[in-house]
């Protein structure tokens, strides 16, 4: 007999109490809880921007017009002057000055020799302040917002769901995703949390519009 | 049936749980840590519990979740595999742990590498996985932090969040210096004790590691049998370098770690990184779904392991358990662990749920004692996210340990004596009086404190109250009866 029907063979075994007419969808699943923690009229762009940093990221608001002029600041502040470009990142985004685009393909040496990765993103989850990649266009690889010590992503406001729910809803599964809340960070010495192990220890995420500027 | 050795899962050679309570108990530093990193996680986690106000109904989702996949298990391990295999990838099922380490080593051998590069997981802990390679000449690098400071000292995890919860920067500090070296990458000079600079150090020393790795071996936090996606959740980004550097994935699970759906990861990831580290979410979440073509490994193998699950599953009470999403917080609200440590259960899970799981997976005569490393205090089923009634299992399988004993302790004795005197109220008078006197001619001041002969066990730790001149059914007979009879 093969493992695999010893196995299954175990498990029926063991679920001799469960009468045979039983079909999954029979077991009742209570569904209670809320699809999102946001209050009524609370905004979620602001709790995502409030989340987010509350991780020790860095969050810029802009809009459209500005954004160019956004990434060419946070790259500045950064000191980030050698990035990888994922395929399909729009140009016109790309601020004019003496930064060094480096376009796929990059292998992994290659990739751990620039200062940082500058991507899109696939959604926003308000009320976790998380940024969901799925390596769609503009995204790039895993492995290009992975191996550089410095991330840099833009989130349009429209792309951030309230809550889990609904970005689980409106992610691909079939797609590699990657949820990211913060930089990378560790308790295990002490439980004293220290940002940056091994994913980029610098994570900044700019917001695009909807235009609810700062004003000072 | 298995002998427990096929199965790992103990340490052998650990001494039963009072044994190692009583050492542990005398580690002042020990417990100084642990009171320390157990209420600071305490306090983290009903923190951003509390933010949710449905959090019972996600804990009652999350159950029924559970509930409704262990009693169909076949139902979905069978469609996981299927979509698992559609989406690129191969599925393995191994009985017990020799049969898992031999798959994994022969899919680490056909690649013809010797090293792998490991996530931190329980399921490969469980089985002795990185031993078993090491004896086929395989070197698994633990890329966690905490799992480091673990291999690298030699050492056992006494947490299933954080392993090294047992050791102090200090000790961090001199294990990195004295033995980086032997691995890779060695300390730098003059390595300080700040954990940041600690966590640098770990980084520098695994980075070529990764970017040289050609496989990964993993656990999994979920994975979902209608799109065959396999979800790891961690903190460091380690995860993400073995899940998306290497060519070769192996990836080793528990066969109760299938959900249904995509849509129920909405309740598990809401719940765990709350209960676990107590963040609202954890830094980062991977999720996959056999191969991407250009996008990380081309082979993807997942292990699905038996390992004494089908035997617990078969306990109608002790099945529940298998919905443990291991987050850990039965651990940090636990009293006993809070005092004795993790080692202390000679398993590799520690706490309230080792003490529920261990014996169910080994066969409770071969963990008798864990079942007893409670207080009953039920403070771990109110922290549990999956509403594991911990109390309960605990004491069902202590009926089964004392019955696995043929009921010879001197405890099931005592009781079967008691249960006759009770029955009957001629000898319980007797035995009334019989108390009253010994009692009192043993007391002083009103109290008892060492009892003769077999009895010292329970007398060691507690005093006993000198029995009354008389009992009060002696006393009602006197004083009331008539009484009584007199006014009707």
């Amino acid at each position: 007999m093969s493992s695999r029907d010893a196995v299954l063979g175990r498990i029926r075994t063991a679920l001799a109490d469960v009468p045979s007419g039983e079909a999954p969808e029979d077991v009742p699943v209570p569904r209670a809880y809320l699809r999102s923690h946001l209050e009524p009229g609370q905004d979620p762009v602001a709790l995502f921007a409030e989340r987010v940093a509350d991780y020790r990221a860095t969050v810029t608001r802009t809009d459209r017009a500005r954004l160019a002029a956004a990434v060419a600041a946070a790259l500045t502040r950064r000191g980030a002057r050698r990035l990888a470009l994922p395929a399909g990142f729009p140009s016109e985004l790309l601020p004019s000055g003496s930064w060094e685009w480096h376009p796929e393909p990059l292998n992994v040496p290659a990739l751990n020799a620039l200062d940082g990765t500058v991507t899109l993103a696939a959604a926003g989850i308000a009320v976790t302040g998380t940024i969901v990649l799925d390596a769609g266009p503009g995204q790039g690889r895993r492995a290009l917002s992975l191996v550089p010590d410095y991330h840099l992503c833009i989130v349009r406001a429209e792309q951030i769901a309230p809550d889990v729910p609904d970005a689980l809803a409106r992610l691909d599964p079939t797609r590699p995703l990657t949820f990211i809340s913060g930089p990378s960070a560790t308790s295990d010495i002490e439980l004293d949390r220290v940002e940056g192990v091994h994913g980029p220890r610098t994570l900044d995420v700019i917001i695009v519009g909807p235009t609810r500027l700062e004003h000072p | 049936m298995n002998a427990p050795s096929s199965r790992g899962v103990v340490w052998l050679g650990s001494p039963a749980f009072p044994d190692a309570a009583r050492e542990a108990l005398k580690d002042t530093r020990l417990r100084a840590n642990l009171k320390r990193a157990t209420s600071t996680i305490r306090d983290k986690r009903l923190a951003v519990a509390s933010e949710l106000d449905d959090w019972e109904a996600l804990r009652d989702a999350a159950a029924a979740i559970k509930k409704c996949t262990a009693r169909h298990l076949d139902h979905y391990l069978v469609e996981l595999e299927a979509s698992v295999t559609a989406a690129g990838g191969t599925v393995h099922w191994a009985c017990d742990a020799a049969e898992a380490n031999r798959i994994v080593t022969e899919l680490v051998r056909a690649t013809g590498e010797s090293e792998v590069v490991k996530i931190k997981s329980m399921a490969t802990q469980e089985i002795g996985l990185n031993e078993h390679l090491a004896e086929a000449g395989i070197t698994a690098y633990e890329t966690d932090l905490a799992e480091l400071i673990v291999q690298l000292g030699d050492d056992r995890p006494s947490h299933i969040l954080v392993p090294a919860i047992h050791r102090n920067r200090t000790e961090v500090r001199d294990l990195f210096a004295a033995e980086m070296g032997h691995w890779g990458q060695p300390a730098p000079e003059g390595l300080t004790d700040e954990p940041a600079d600690l966590a640098e150090a770990a980084r520098r020393h695994l980075r070529e590691k990764f970017l040289t790795a050609k496989v990964a071996v993993s656990g999994a936090n979920f994975a979902v049998a209608d799109t065959g996606t396999v979800v790891v959740v961690e903190s460091e980004g380690n995860g993400r370098m073995c899940l998306t550097l290497p060519d070769t994935l192996i990836t080793v699970m528990g066969i109760e770690k299938v959900v249904p759906t995509w849509s129920d990861l909405e309740v598990f990831l809401q719940l765990l990184p709350r209960s676990s580290t107590g963040e609202r979410m954890n830094p980062y979440t991977s999720t996959w779904t056999g191969t991407t073509e250009g996008d990380g490994p081309s082979a993807f193998h997942l292990v699905l392991l038996d390992n004494g699950r089908t035997d617990t599953l078969a306990d109608t009470v002790g099945r529940q358990v298998l919905g443990c999403i291991r987050c850990s917080a039965c651990l940090n609200v636990c009293p006993v662990f809070e005092r004795t440590g993790g080692h202390a259960y000679g398993s590799v899970y520690p706490g309230p749920i080792g003490a529920v799981l261990t014996p169910q997976l080994i066969g409770v005569e071969n963990a008798a004692t864990l079942p007893f490393a409670s207080t009953l205090c039920g403070a771990c089923y109110d922290a549990c996210p999956v509403k594991i009634n911990i109390p309960e299992v605990l004491a069902h399988l202590r009926a089964e340990a004392v019955e696995a004993k043929n009921g010879h302790t001197a405890e099931a004795l005592a009781m079967r004596a008691a249960g006759k005197v009770l029955d009957s109220p001629r000898l319980l008078a007797a035995a009334q009086k019989a108390a009253s006197l010994g009692g009192r001619a043993l007391a002083r001041r009103g109290t008892i404190g060492r009892l003769p002969g077999p009895m010292h066990g329970w007398s060691d730790t507690r005093d006993t109250p000198a029995p009354p001149a008389e009992s009060f059914r002696t006393w009602w007979r006197k004083n009331r009866e008539n009484k009584e009879g007199e006014q009707s």
